[in-house]
C-alpha cells in the first residue's frame, strides 16, 4: 500500500494559507499545516536544538515534530542568506536521529527563482503544467499581498478600534474566507470585501498620534508568537506602528539589487552586511526621515547580520535624535522584561511628544 | 493634610516614599525585600506610619519595580509603573538640569538620558546581572566583607587589581584566582568597584553620551568605590543624592500624585491576610502560568493569560 504524501513546512506569520494552497494545487498532495506555535511548540523546539542556535531554528524543529506528530512526512524548508542557510540540513539529521521516517525538500536560495521551483515541483507531480504552475503562482502571490495589506492597515488602526476586538473578529474572517480561494478572482473580491469591513470599523485616531516603526530580523517581525505579541503591545498603547518586512517586500518588490537597497542606507553603510541587515539601516533611515516617534529593533539572540547593524542604527539615532529600542529573542527570554522596557519607551514617547500631561509633572 | 505614598519594590530591597502636595519627603524607608514582597510591603507600611502625624491622609497610591503588579494590587494602587520613568520623575524633582541618570540596583541596570528634562534616550541591561547589587554583596560575603563597608574598602586601594567582570561567572572564578595568588583585598574590592563601572559603561551605557550633570543612584550608588571608578572613567563629577536609594519611590509617588485619581487608603492593610497562588492553565499547550491574588479570601486581581480563556474573573 502507498503512503499518502502529507506536506509540510515551518510557519510563519499567517502565511501557511498560500503555502498550503500552492502545495495543495501543484502537487495534488494533502498538507499537514502544523498546529499554531505554542509553549509546547518552542519547549519541544529547545529539546531537540543546539542551545546557541538563532530562536527560529527552534520553532521550526518544533513545528516540524507537531506536524510528524499529526502524519506528515514530507518536510520542505527554504531560507538563506544568513546560517539559516545550513540550518535545513541540520534539522533534517536531527529529526532522521530522533525516529521519524520523511523526504525532506531544502530550497534554499538567496534569490527569489520561481523557475527553479518548478523544475523543483515537476520531480515530485511529473503531471504539473508551466501554466498550472504560474496560474497558481500568481494566485498565492494575489493572497500574500491581500493577507499584507490587510495585516498593514490593521497594525496602523487596532491602537485606536474603539470596540474592542473589532479588528481581530474581521482579521479571523479574512483568514477562514481566504483559506477557501482557488481563483484569483476570488482573491481579489475577498481582499476587497475585508478592506472595505476594515475601513468601516469606528476608530478613534488622534492626528498626532505616535508612530513607531519596527525593524530587524524577518523571522521574529513575522512571527508574533516568538516576539511576544509586540505589535499587539505597542498597539494597546494606542500607537501607530510600521512595519516594512513581510513576504510580498522579501520576495516580489525589494530591491534584488543589493546596490538599491545600499544606497538608501548612505551614508551609514558601504558594504552589505548580510541577510536584513542593510534593510533594518535603510528603513530606520526612512522612518527617521519621515519623522517618526521611534523605532523598534528585534532580532533572535545572536543574530550576526542584525548584530551588525546595531552599532550604525545607534549612530543614526543620534544623528536623527530618534530614540531606539533594542530587543534579542530566544526561547529564554522574561516576557515581563520585554513589557516593562516596551512601557518605558511609550512613556518617553509620549513626553517628548508631549502627550500625556501627568508624565510631564514639573 | 494630603499625602501621597509611592512604593519601589525592587529584587533585593523595597523602598517607600510619602510626600506632601509640594513634593516635600514626609517619610521614607528602606528595607530588604527577602523574596517575599508581601511581607515587606508590610513591614514598610508600619515603619513609614511611625513616622506620620495623625493628621496626614494618603490619597493616592503608586507602585514601582519588579513586584510592582502584585504589590499595587495589594494596595489597590492608582498608578503600576516601570521603573525607569519613576526614576526620571524622581531624579528631575530633585535635579531639573539632570542629563544623565546612572542606576545601577540589584538585578538590574539602567542608564536614562535626558534633555530638557525630557527623557531622551534609556537602556536597560539585558540577559546578564553582571555588575549589579546581587552580584556585588555575593562577592563581598565571598570576601567576608559587610556589602555596605565595600566602599571604604575600596578607598584604601592604592593598586587595583584586574577583574574580568564582563559576566558574573568569570569574574567570580577570576576573583577567586586573585585571591588566591595573593592580591591583597582591599585590592581586589577596588578592582571589582572598577570592573562594575566599566562593564556598565561597556555594557548599559553603550553608544550612549555621556553629559554633565550626571546623578548616580541605585543601590549601588552607596559604594563610593564604584561612584569613584565612574567619575575615573568618565571624567565628570557624579552627583550622589542621600535620597539616592529612593528615587524610584519618589518618582512613582509624585506620579501618583499628578495623575488625578484618589483613592481611599488605610495602613489597616497590614492587618489583611493576602495570598497568591500561581497556577498553569491547562485549557491549551500554551499552558500560561495564571497568577491570581486573593484579600481575605477573595480574589481580587489575576495576571499571566494570554486569551480570554484563562479569565479567572
Amino acid at each position: 500500500m502507498q503512503i499518502e504524501n502529507k506536506v509540510t513546512f515551518p510557519r510563519l506569520g499567517n502565511y501557511h494559507i498560500p503555502i498550503s494552497t500552492f502545495v495543495e494545487k501543484t502537487l495534488n498532495a494533502k498538507v499537514c499545516v502544523s498546529p499554531a506555535i505554542t509553549k509546547r511548540t518552542i519547549e519541544l523546539g529547545t529539546k531537540h536544538s543546539p542551545d546557541f542556535v538563532c530562536v527560529p531554528f527552534k520553532y521550526n524543529i518544533g513545528n516540524y515534530i507537531e506536524a510528524l506528530e499529526n502524519g506528515a512526512n514530507i518536510l520542505i524548508q527554504a531560507g538563506g542568506g544568513c546560517r539559516f542557510g545550513y540550518y535545513g540540513e541540520v534539522q533534517e539529521e536531527i529529526l532522521k536521529s530522533l525516529g521519524y521516517e520523511f523526504k525532506f525538500f531544502n530550497i534554499n536560495d538567496r534569490k527569489f527563482k520561481p523557475l527553479r521551483y518548478y523544475e523543483l515541483l515537476k520531480k515530485i507531480n511529473s503531471k504539473l503544467t508551466f501554466r498550472k504552475f504560474m496560474y497558481y503562482f500568481y494566485l498565492i502571490y494575489k493572497q500574500i499581498f491581500a493577507i499584507d495589506k490587510i495585516e498593514d492597515y490593521i497594525r496602523k488602526n487596532i491602537g485606536f478600534e474603539i470596540n474592542k476586538g473589532d479588528f481581530e473578529n474581521v482579521e479571523k474572517r479574512f483568514l477562514v474566507e481566504l483559506k477557501k480561494t482557488e481563483k484569483i478572482r476570488d482573491v481579489n473580491n475577498i481582499f476587497t470585501k475585508y478592506i472595505t469591513l476594515l475601513k468601516k470599523i469606528p476608530i478613534n485616531k488622534p492626528k498626532n498620534c505616535l508612530k513607531v516603526g519596527i525593524v530587524g530580523e524577518l523571522y521574529v517581525l513575522i512571527e508574533p508568537f516568538s516576539n511576544y505579541f509586540i505589535e499587539k503591545e505597542m498597539a494597546s498603547y494606542g500607537i501607530e506602528v510600521q512595519r516594512y518586512i513581510n513576504i510580498s517586500y522579501l520576495f516580489f518588490s525589494r530591491k534584488h539589487k543589493k546596490s538599491r537597497t545600499l544606497k538608501l542606507a548612505k551614508p551609514y553603510l558601504q558594504y552589505d552586511i548580510g541577510a536584513d541587515g542593510v534593510d533594518s539601516v535603510a528603513h530606520s533611515k526612512e522612518l527617521a526621515k519621515k519623522g517618526f516617534d521611534g523605532i523598534i529593533h528585534i532580532k533572535p539572540f545572536g543574530c550576526m547580520p542584525e548584530i551588525n547593524c546595531m552599532p550604525i542604527l545607534q549612530r543614526l539615532s543620534q544623528d536623527y535624535k530618534i530614540p531606539i529600542l533594542y530587543f534579542s529573542f530566544d526561547s529564554q527570554t522574561s516576557e515581563t522584561g520585554v513589557k516593562t522596557r516596551l512601557e518605558a519607551f511609550y512613556d518617553m514617547l509620549s513626553m517628548r511628544k508631549n502627550l500625556n500631561s501627568p508624565l510631564a509633572p514639573l | 493634610m494630603n499625602a501621597y505614598l509611592g512604593v519601589d519594590i525592587g529584587s533585593i530591597s523595597t523602598k517607600g516614599v510619602i510626600i506632601d502636595e509640594n513634593n516635600n519627603i514626609l517619610a521614607e524607608k528602606y528595607l530588604w525585600t527577602e523574596g517575599n514582597p508581601i511581607n515587606a510591603v508590610r513591614n514598610l507600611l508600619d515603619g513609614l506610619k511611625l513616622q506620620l502625624n495623625d493628621d496626614i491622609k494618603v490619597k493616592a497610591v503608586g507602585t514601582t519595580g519588579s513586584a510592582r503588579k502584585l504589590v499595587g494590587a495589594i494596595l489597590n494602587a492608582q498608578v503600576v509603573k516601570n521603573e525607569i520613568t519613576a526614576h526620571a520623575i524622581g531624579t528631575l524633582s530633585l535635579y531639573p538640569d539632570v542629563r544623565t541618570i546612572l542606576e545601577i540596583g540589584g538585578q538590574d541596570s539602567k542608564i536614562i538620558i535626558l534633555d530638557d528634562g525630557i527623557v531622551a534616550d534609556y537602556a536597560m541591561n539585558t540577559l546578564c546581572a553582571a555588575g549589579t547589587g546581587s552580584f556585588l554583596s555575593s562577592q563581598a560575603k565571598r570576601l567576608g566583607v559587610e556589602v555596605e563597608e565595600f566602599g571604604v574598602h575600596a578607598l584604601k586601594s592604592k593598586n587595583p587589581t584586574k577583574i574580568a567582570a564582563r559576566c558574573t561567572v568569570f569574574a567570580e572564578s577570576d576573583l577567586v584566582h586573585k585571591a588566591q595568588i595573593g592580591h591583597k583585598k582591599e585590592d581586589i574590592i577596588a578592582g571589582l568597584c572598577k570592573a562594575v563601572a566599566s562593564n556598565y559603561l561597556n555594557n548599559v551605557g553603550k553608544g550612549k553620551k555621556i553629559k554633565a550633570p550626571i546623578v548616580f543612584q541605585g543601590g549601588v550608588s552607596k559604594n563610593i568605590g564604584v561612584t569613584k571608578a565612574f567619575e575615573e572613567a568618565i571624567g565628570e563629577q557624579v552627583i550622589v543624592d542621600k535620597y539616592g536609594h529612593l528615587m524610584g519611590g519618589l518618582g512613582i509617588a509624585i506620579f501618583a500624585k499628578n495623575q488625578g485619581r484618589e483613592g481611599e487608603f488605610d495602613f489597616n492593610i497590614k492587618d489583611m491576610v493576602f495570598e497568591t497562588k500561581g497556577q498553569e492553565c491547562d485549557k491549551c499547550p500554551n499552558n500560561c502560568e495564571i497568577i491570581s491574588v486573593y484579600r481575605n479570601g477573595v480574589l481580587i486581581d489575576f495576571w499571566g493569560n494570554r486569551c480570554d480563556n484563562g479569565a479567572l474573573i
